[in-house]
Formats: C-alpha cells, sequence, structure tokens
C-alpha cells in the first residue's frame, strides 16, 4: 500500500496580494521503506512540499493521502494527534528542544503518546545505541556538535514509530563529515528496520545516497529516479 | 503534568539574568507591598486595642436602646441573675459594671459639662488600666468617694490632687443630683475625647448621687481575644434576648471606618507598586514569546498540542511571578518578626502627635496572614492575566510561519 499519495498538488501562497506559484501540479507516490530525496533549487517548492506531506500546511488544491487518510479532512487537533502518531520529523536545525536532554528529547513524543515509562526507555536505550550516542543521554542538547544533534532529532522521530519520516535539508547546517554520517545512520535504519526516510537537499553526495531521487523545480516534478538496481549491485 | 512543570522551570533560568531581574522587581515590590501592609494593619490593631483595652471592651450589654439614647433612665438593675447568666457563658473571662451618665462638673471658677462614670475599681482596672494611666495621683479604691479625671479636664478645670470638684445633675426620674468630689488622681486617657470629659468614680458612690442605687448603664465583657467575640455575643444575644449586646465593632464604627477608608489608600499604592511589577514580568513574556517561536513551531510540528504548549508557558509565567513572591515573602518574614517586636520609636513631630492623640509613639507592625498571602495572590492572578498573552499567541500561531522564523 501507499503510505503517501499526492494527486495535482498546486500550493498558491498569498493568493489574494501577489500570488506564489510554489507547486504546480504534483503527483507522488511513496511506498513503505524508501529511501527518497527531493531535490532541486532554491525556491523550487521543496518545502512546501515537505510541509503539506507533513500536514504543516494545506495544499492550495489537489489531493492529499497519508497512511490512507486525507489531511485535508482533519481539524487541527486531529491533524496535531496524527503527526504525532504517524510522521517523524527531521528540520534543519534548532531542532531539538534546548532545555531536555539527549533522552529526554527522544522521550518527549512518547511521552505525548502516552507511553509508559519502561517501554519508554527501553526504546530510548534502543534508539541512543543506533545513532552511537549512548553516553551522551544525560547531555542538553548545546552540548553536541551539529552532527550529534541531528542524530538525536532522527532517533527523536523515529521514537514515537511513525509511519515514515520527513527531513528538510538534514544536513545543510552540517560539514561534509557529520553529513555523510548522518546520512549512514538513516540508511542503516532504512536497510535494517525498512523505516520509510524522505529528505529534501542541495548536497550531491547526500543525493547520492537515495535510493530514489525526485527532482523539482518551479513547483513540478521534472524527473523521478529510482536507483534501486544500482544499489543492490554495489 | 510533572514534565511540564520541569521544562517550565528549566526554560525561566534558560536566560538567568533577565529572569533575574524580573524576579528582583517583584522581590521588591512584595517587601514594600508586606512592609506597608504590615505597618498599617499594625496602627490600625493599635488604635483597636487602645479603644477595646481603655473604654469600650469587647462587649457590652445595655438597656435596649441605650447606645442610640445614652440617658441614664435608659439603664437596668443589676442583679445576681445577669451576674449568673454571663458567668455560664465560657469565653467570658471578666466583666464589669458601670454607670455612666452627663453632668456638669464646677471647680473654683470654671463649669464644663463631663462623663460621669462610675465603676468597680479593681474589675474596671483590669480591663482598662485606669491605673497604669496615671499621671498624678493615686487610683480608686473599692467604695472610694474620690473621682479620677482625665488630664485635659483637670488642665482646663484648673484641678490639682486633693482638689475639690462639684458635679451637678439630674438622676434617674427627674431627680437632682449634686456632690462634692475630692481628686485622688489624673490620667492621660488615649482618647482626646475621654482625656477632656471623663470623671471615673466608684460605682457605689455615683449610684448614690444619682438616685440609682442597683442601676447600671451597661455591662462591660471581655473575652480571651478577637477570635471569640463572635461566638461570644450570639451566647449573650441568646442569654439577654431583652437587652443590648453590642461588640466593639458596633460601638466603634467611626474608628473602623476611618481605617477602611485608610486601607483603600494603601490599596491605591499598592496598584501603581504592582502594575510597574506586572510590566516587567509583560516584557518579559513577550521576549519570551519572540524569542522562541521557531522552537514552538519545531514542538507544535511534531506532535505537542496548543494548549501542551499554553500549559507550559502559562507555568513559566507563574513561576517567574512567583519565584519572587516566595523570596520576598521568605524575606520580610525575620524582618517583619523582629519589628513585631520591637517597633519603631517616632521621635519628633511625629512623637508629640502620637502622643497628643493618645496613641504610643511608635510604628506597630503586624504579622496577619492576610498580608502575605494578598502578594501571593494578587501576583498570581497578575500572572494569569499577563498569561492571556502568550495563550493567544500560541492559539494563533501559524507553524510554517515559526518554522521560518
Ligand atoms: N510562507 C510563505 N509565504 C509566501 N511565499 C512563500 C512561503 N514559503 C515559501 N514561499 C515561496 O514559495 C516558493 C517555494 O519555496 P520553498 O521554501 O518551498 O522552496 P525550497 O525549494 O524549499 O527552497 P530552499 O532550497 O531555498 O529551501 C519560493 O518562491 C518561496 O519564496
Ligand atoms: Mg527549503
Amino acid at each position: 500500500m501507499n503510505i503517501i499519495e499526492i494527486k495535482g498538488v498546486t500550493k498558491i501562497y498569498d493568493k489574494n496580494t501577489i500570488p506564489v506559484h510554489a507547486l504546480n501540479g504534483i503527483d507522488l507516490t511513496f511506498q513503505e521503506g524508501e529511501f527518497a530525496s527531493i531535490v532541486g533549487p532554491s525556491g523550487s517548492g521543496k518545502t512546501t512540499l515537505l510541509n503539506i506531506l507533513g500536514g504543516l500546511d494545506d495544499a492550495t488544491d489537489g489531493v492529499v493521502l497519508i497512511d490512507g487518510v486525507d489531511l485535508t479532512a482533519l481539524s487541527g487537533a486531529k491533524k496535531t494527534t496524527f503527526r504525532k502518531n504517524k510522521i517523524g520529523f527531521v528540520f534543519q536545525s534548532f531542532n531539538l528542544i534546548p532545555v531536555l536532554t539527549v533522552q529526554e528529547n527522544i522521550e518527549f513524543i512518547m511521552q505525548l503518546q502516552g507511553i509508559a515509562r519502561e517501554d519508554r526507555e527501553k526504546r530510548t536505550a534502543e534508539l541512543l545505541e543506533a545513532i552511537g550516542l549512548s553516553d551522551r543521554k544525560n547531555s542538553r542538547p548545546n552540548k553536541l556538535s551539529g552532527g550529534q544533534q541531528q542524530r538525536v532529532a532522527v532517533a527523536r522521530a523515529l521514537a514515537s514509530k511513525p509511519k515514515f519520516i520527513l527531513a528538510d535539508e538534514p544536513t545543510a547546517n552540517l560539514d561534509s563529515k557529520s553529513a555523510e554520517n548522518l546520512l549512514d545512520i538513516m540508511g542503516k535504519l532504512n536497510r535494517e528496520e525498512n523505516i520509510t526516510f524522505i529528505f529534501s537537499t542541495h548536497d550531491l553526495r547526500v543525493m547520492n545516497k537515495a535510493k530514489r531521487i525526485i527532482t523539482i523545480e518551479d513547483g513540478k516534478v521534472i524527473s523521478d529516479v529510482v536507483k534501486e538496481e544500482i544499489h543492490n549491485l554495489i | 503534568m510533572s514534565s511540564y512543570v520541569k521544562m517550565a522551570w528549566r526554560n525561566i533560568w534558560r536566560n538567568k539574568r533577565r529572569t533575574l531581574i524580573t524576579t528582583a522587581s517583584v522581590f521588591f515590590g512584595v517587601i514594600l507591598s508586606v512592609f506597608m501592609g504590615s505597618m498599617q494593619e499594625g496602627s490600625y490593631s493599635q488604635y483597636i486595642s487602645a479603644i477595646v483595652n481603655s473604654y469600650s471592651g469587647y462587649l457590652q450589654i445595655h438597656q435596649k436602646g441605650y447606645w442610640a439614647d445614652k440617658e441614664i433612665n435608659n439603664s437596668f438593675e443589676y442583679n445576681p441573675i445577669i451576674e449568673s447568666k454571663i458567668a455560664d457563658i465560657k469565653e467570658i473571662t471578666i466583666f464589669t459594671p458601670r454607670l455612666e451618665t452627663f453632668c456638669l462638673a464646677s471647680s473654683a471658677d470654671v463649669t464644663k459639662g463631663v462623663m460621669v462614670m462610675g465603676v468597680d475599681p479593681p474589675k474596671e482596672d483590669k480591663i482598662t488600666n485606669i491605673s497604669g494611666k496615671l499621671k498624678e495621683g493615686s487610683y480608686l479604691k473599692k467604695g472610694d468617694n474620690g473621682i479620677i479625671v482625665g488630664s485635659r479636664l483637670a488642665r482646663f478645670l484648673k484641678l490639682g490632687i486633693n482638689d475639690t470638684l462639684v458635679l451637678i445633675g439630674q438622676g434617674v426620674h427627674g431627680a437632682s443630683a449634686a456632690g462634692k468630689y475630692p481628686v485622688r488622681g489624673i490620667i492621660k486617657h488615649p482618647s482626646p475625647e475621654l482625656d477632656r470629659s471623663l470623671v471615673c468614680m466608684d460605682i457605689q458612690a455615683c449610684q448614690e448621687l444619682f438616685s440609682a442605687p442597683g442601676i447600671l448603664t451597661s455591662l462591660v465583657i471581655m473575652v480571651h481575644d478577637n477570635e471569640e467575640v463572635a461566638l461570644s455575643r450570639n451566647n449573650l444575644i441568646h442569654s439577654f434576648s431583652e437587652m443590648e449586646v453590642m461588640d466593639w465593632k458596633e460601638m466603634n464604627q467611626l474608628l473602623l471606618k476611618q481605617i477602611d477608608s485608610d486601607r483603600a489608600s494603601g490599596v491605591i499604592i499598592k496598584g501603581i507598586l504592582y502594575i510597574i511589577i506586572a510590566f516587567g514580568i509583560i516584557g518579559t513574556v513577550i521576549m519570551i514569546m519572540a524569542e522562541r517561536k521557531k522552537e514552538f513551531g519545531v514542538m507544535l510540528s511534531i506532535g505537542m498540542h496548543r494548549f501542551q504548549l499554553i500549559i507550559v508557558v502559562l507555568l513559566e509565567t507563574i513561576f517567574i511571578g512567583m519565584v519572587g513572591v516566595v523570596a520576598g515573602i521568605i524575606a520580610s518574614i525575620p524582618i517583619l518578626y523582629y519589628f513585631l517586636f520591637n517597633p519603631i520609636p517616632f521621635t519628633g513631630q511625629a512623637e508629640e502627635m502620637m502622643l497628643q492623640m493618645g496613641f504610643e509613639p511608635a510604628m506597630y507592625f503586624s504579622m496577619m496572614p492576610s498580608i502575605f498571602y494578598e502578594q501571593a495572590l494578587i501576583i498570581f492572578i497578575f500572572t494569569l492575566l499577563i498569561g492571556i498573552y502568550p495563550l493567544v499567541n500560541i492559539q494563533k500561531l501559524i507553524i510554517i510561519h515559526a518554522l521560518r522564523s
């Protein structure tokens, strides 16, 4: 089943003043287990697209089905609950809650979900292990490097067991080594635990780690390439 | 909930300096306000206790209508039944009979209207401590045929100890009353009114003078403290349904009115103080909202509900206010405690003025609990009102705008 299915999605900002056509009819589907990157020049509509996929913003027109649910039909609070349970987010920067420790940040959404303490702690320990930061669990985010913070953000996004993770330029603020490291961790989670990642990027090296590359320009998909076979050969 | 509290508490210390400055303004505001309240309440209770302990007592019983028309014919006969009924009420510690009326007093060449108060000397002394107010001479003995006069009255009538005062008036049922009485003592009465007009004598001598054997105008009744007044008043009303039972509040309405209007003026000053404090908190909250916009956007994105975020920020607002309140109260308690037992003495003109009004020339303090929790309550309410700002702000926050900021 498609976990994401969008059809004819358009987005017009400032419709009533000076309209900005950010998305001009996008059709896309994503399956479970994808590792897809959205690329394109600045202003092409990557962030806008991800925001619509994540239920953070509404499409002006078109159909958006996430896990079979029409997001436009959900009220504000229901949409929040939907995001909490179904979608993981990683942002470009300032992802983590600064007053919470690494462990508390990862537990945060699980706490909002009402998951019992032992289960939270167990899952947090596993995730810390996966991102290789078990020894930093009691640090505050500002004591970590940018790359470490983004790894924690990935762990936090995973904690709630979402259907997929959206990451808008997760490596934009990282040096190339940290960026590669982050992508390796994401790739490993994708391969070993079948976690779905959809991320946007400018970075060629990051782009090349993806199994599918969707290129958009002026709010339109201009190419959509699956590299699955190539990856499997390597 | 505890995780909201934890987050809010940690959040307010993210900007230590700003929080400390805001907290300090609340802290000093509370101390100032507590001091003001303490001095106000301290002086009120001084006034009240001066009046209760020097004239009215906590409670009085009269013939119905006496207080409105203080006339010697509005009196009642004292008897053992009354006495035993009063003795039955266990809160009552002491009571004393009085016969009060007005007449003319003449010394060698001056005449003046005075208030004559016939008392049981030892009992009266336990309640109103007349002997403690003596400036000259000595107090009355039981069955004494002399008098005690107020110091201003003595000055006006040019009386000294052992001088004779002639009293002329009307007894019960129109009988004429006249007598000569030697001055035994001169007192400085705290009430200027009474200091100017009081003539105090043994009750029996007084009853003889006014042809009123066994007759009283009032019974003055004391209980342990103010807390017992209401209950005892009810008991007395129950036992003496035919008579007039009044507590000190009913008898001293003028003073209470003055106290109320003084309190009201204090409220204005405190109000201004609190508004200044409130603006400090408002400024801090506005800054918090502006600089954390992006963070709020992230928190709402990942699945925190708006009301949950509002709770956190509301808690922060309350904490910023309450840290200052708690610190202010804790800091002011020992200082007030010191002043409670060491009133600040007045000097110079203020001292003279206080003495003239018959009060002890010192600034008294009170540690009435309401002085403290009033501050906490006011600041708490202020912070809730200020909390409307983040509430509306978070409610209206557009996530994608917050994320882009
Ligand atoms: N909230 C908004 N209001 C008005 N215009 C907007 C808004 N957000 C984006 N836009 C416009 O929509 C277009 C697409 O923007 P978007 O941020 O989606 O591009 P992007 O591909 O993410 O670019 P970048 O690589 O710089 O992040 C741009 O022209 C942008 O100026
Ligand atoms: Mg973007």
